[in-house]
């Protein structure tokens, strides 16, 4: 059924849908609606799920570690300082293999507070093992938490998916919210190979030497790699029932691009209204949307960028003295191929500054007009 | 003379959940009271241990002593941790499960404070227990907020002996209202099955706090970690007690009394304390006994 509902809430119908029976959260702006909107779902029996109001959001995804090794679907949501107190446990969850999933809201951290649009938050988070997504619609937003479910458990791997502030979590769209029947088929009740249980009692996560802890990380990394083999099967699964599909990344107007812009989130949308309006004016300029970014799809990164003498990323994140975290992943990607295409670096938008069109087309015809970036990274709309 | 203790069957299980092989050192008081207390809590019981000595004790992967599921989480966690487990359990509809957090004086009075104040307001339905061997044995005898004044650790050495007294976990947990709080010793074996025996009965949090002389730390033989336990309850260091539903009851009076001195001397780590410590700690030892047994008072019983 077709509904006009935020970001935060196509979170919460997601997990509604997903039935998920433990959820755990903390307040943080701007997460703070789906977890009320979750508490009227469990209070009205919509949802019948065990929430634990927590007194932070470290112990949000601990309490998440303790339902989820017990063998049931759990979920929590967070943003910003929020996900970075979480970090030791994001650690944890990942390397006790379960399946959370988690949503956040990617907001600048402080100091100074900002509540804005930002995603150094969740790109802090590239080396916890958990397998990442960034969406750019409230419908992506609302699809890919049962995605994520699905993806979870399949390879036994925490999924976070990340939406920016404010743009998503509270601008209301339409969004085709799924009859809960066909969500069921789509995604069965959870029902892991192991877990903490009377009949086969034992132990997780305790003293491991070296005899087998690194083959335990290897197993860790080669099951997220498979993330890359069967996240398309979902993605057509879920087309099939649902009508809609997100792949690993998408490619717009790529095909013969003098210049190929790379963004995640919403500047996704704002740069597809850019490369339009160039594209009218003759510019062969054209879009990579990064969707699924850990573990990163690098084939199909290299083989739609490749094609083009020049890369343009526009990371809303910074590692300050280093730049963008994207065109860094992004350059790693290009490196083995013999002929690279030039990377242009640019950080925009950070702390919920509006990134418009004319700003992504100016950053565009930069690139059309320089051979080679003179400013690394190139800190756009940066005031003197 | 040695005193025999009468367990009474009907409130111990015939099975031992704790196995050969575990790996404590010699004299380990929280490995007796690891044994003890699933003789209380039974066979369906859950234990979460977040790091501590247990971490150890408990077995090196692929082995485990215990033959009840087991799960391992970070340090600070545990109390939010096993409310998860128990989360799970529900949803599971395996309400009869015992849920049982067992960390050590640094993940309780420290590191993992936080998380056992949330977990206690929430009125979580697990048994939280703390072994307190009064440092951070673990990783080679650290001072922490559990570690009595005048005691020497690594980080309070000779010459710099812990000036602070130790912070007052009963106190906190009082202050959370939950429906059970006891403290217990190995030396009592009695009395610290029957506590777990009724936590098990008991919903909500329910905290249990276990002296747990620590051989290595405390400087003592492996062969007198009880005595030096029984010590603890008989010098009022260490009262044993119990608070049900805010009822105070001292539940072991001790067969005889002895001067906080001789409970301290009795111990290498005390070696450096110097003697107004020692006389402010018999009086702070004695205030705090008064305070008890006004509160029992208060209590009507």
């Amino acid at each position: 059924m077709k509904q006009v509902i935020k970001g935060n809430h196509a979170v919460s119908h997601g997990v509604r849908l997903c039935r998920v029976k433990v959820i755990s959260a903390y307040p943080i702006t701007p997460q703070t609606t789906i977890v009320e909107e979750l508490s009227e779902m469990c209070a009205s029996g919509e949802l019948d799920a065990e929430f634990i109001k927590v007194e932070s959001e470290h112990s949000a995804m601990a309490a998440c570690v303790g339902s989820s090794s017990a063998g049931v679907r759990s979920f929590t949501a967070t943003s910003s300082h929020g996900l970075l107190l979480m970090h030791e446990v994001l650690h944890w969850a990942a390397g006790a293999r379960l399946p959370i999933v988690l949503a956040n809201v990617n907001r600048a951290v402080g100091p100074g507070w900002n509540i804005g649009a930002d995603q150094t938050d969740s790109v802090s988070q590239r080396d916890t093992g958990w397998i990442q997504f960034y969406c750019e619609s409230n419908q992506e937003v609302l699809d890919s938490v049962i995605m994520a479910y699905k993806l979870a458990e399949t390879i036994m791997l925490p999924v976070m998916l990340s939406y920016d502030a404010f743009f998503l979590s509270h601008t209301s769209e339409i969004v085709d919210v799924p009859d809960i029947e066909a969500v069921c088929d789509f995604l069965p009740p959870y029902q892991p190979k192991l877990k903490l249980d009377f009949s086969d009692p034992r132990m997780f996560g305790g003293i491991t030497s070296s005899e087998y802890y690194y083959e335990g990380r290897y197993v860790m990394h080669r099951d997220g790699l498979q993330a890359l083999e069967y996240y398309p099967q979902v993605c057509r699964d879920f087309e099939a029932v649902f009508g809609r599909a997100y792949d690993l990344l998408e490619a717009y107007r790529t095909d013969d691009a003098e210049v190929i812009m790379v963004t995640a989130g919403t500047l996704t949308s704002v740069s597809r209204i850019a490369v339009d309006h160039l594209r009218q004016r003759g510019k062969k300029v054209g879009l990579m949307k990064i969707r699924m970014f850990r573990p990163v799809p690098v084939h199909g990164w290299a083989q739609i960028l490749g094609q083009a003498p020049k890369v343009v990323v526009v990371d809303r994140n910074l590692t300050a003295s280093v730049g963008g975290v994207f065109a860094a992943e992004v350059q790693a990607a290009l490196y083995p191929l013999e002929c690279r295409p030039v990377v242009f670096p640019v950080i925009a938008g950070l702390g919920g500054r509006d990134v418009t069109p004319a700003d992504i087309e100016g950053v565009l015809d930069y690139a059309l007009g320089h051979e080679k970036p003179k400013d690394v990274p190139l800190f756009w709309g940066l005031k003197q | 003379m040695q005193k025999t203790f009468n367990i009474p069957r009907e409130l111990m299980t015939e099975t031992e959940l704790l196995q050969p092989g575990m790996l404590s050192c010699q004299g380990c008081a929280a490995a007796v009271a690891m044994k003890l207390a699933l003789k209380g809590l039974g066979e369906r019981t859950v234990v979460v241990f977040p790091a501590c000595c247990w971490s150890i004790i408990v077995g090196v992967y692929p082995y485990s002593a215990l033959k009840v599921p087991v799960l391992h989480v970070p340090f600070e966690t545990g109390a939010v941790a096993a409310a998860g487990v128990r989360a799970g359990f529900n949803a599971r509809q395996e309400k009869d499960v015992v849920v049982m957090a067992w960390a050590g004086d640094g993940g309780t009075f420290d590191i993992g404070l936080q998380a056992l104040s949330g977990a206690a307001e929430r009125n979580d339905d697990i048994v939280y227990v703390c072994y307190d061997n009064e440092a951070y044995m673990n990783t080679g005898i650290q001072r922490s907020s559990a570690t009595p004044v005048g005691a020497w650790t690594t980080t309070t050495p000779a010459g710099a002996v812990k000036q602070e007294p130790k912070k007052d976990m009963e106190k906190i947990m009082q202050g959370h209202d939950i429906p059970y709080i006891a403290t217990g010793t190995v030396a009592y074996p009695d009395d610290l099955v029957r506590k777990f025996q009724k936590a098990r009965n008991i919903r909500g949090t329910r905290f249990i706090h276990l002296l747990a002389p620590c051989p290595p730390g405390w400087r003592i033989e492996p062969g007198h970690s009880i005595r030096v336990a029984r010590m603890a309850t008989q010098a009022k260091v260490f009262p044993l007690y119990e608070i049900e539903n805010g009822e105070v009851m001292v539940t072991v009076v001790p067969e005889r009394e002895i001067p906080v001195k001789a409970y301290l001397e009795a111990q290498g780590r005390f070696r450096q304390m110097p003697e107004a410590m020692v006389d402010a700690l018999q009086k702070q030892t004695d205030r705090k006994w008064e305070d008890l047994l006004k509160q029992v008072k208060n209590s009507g019983t």
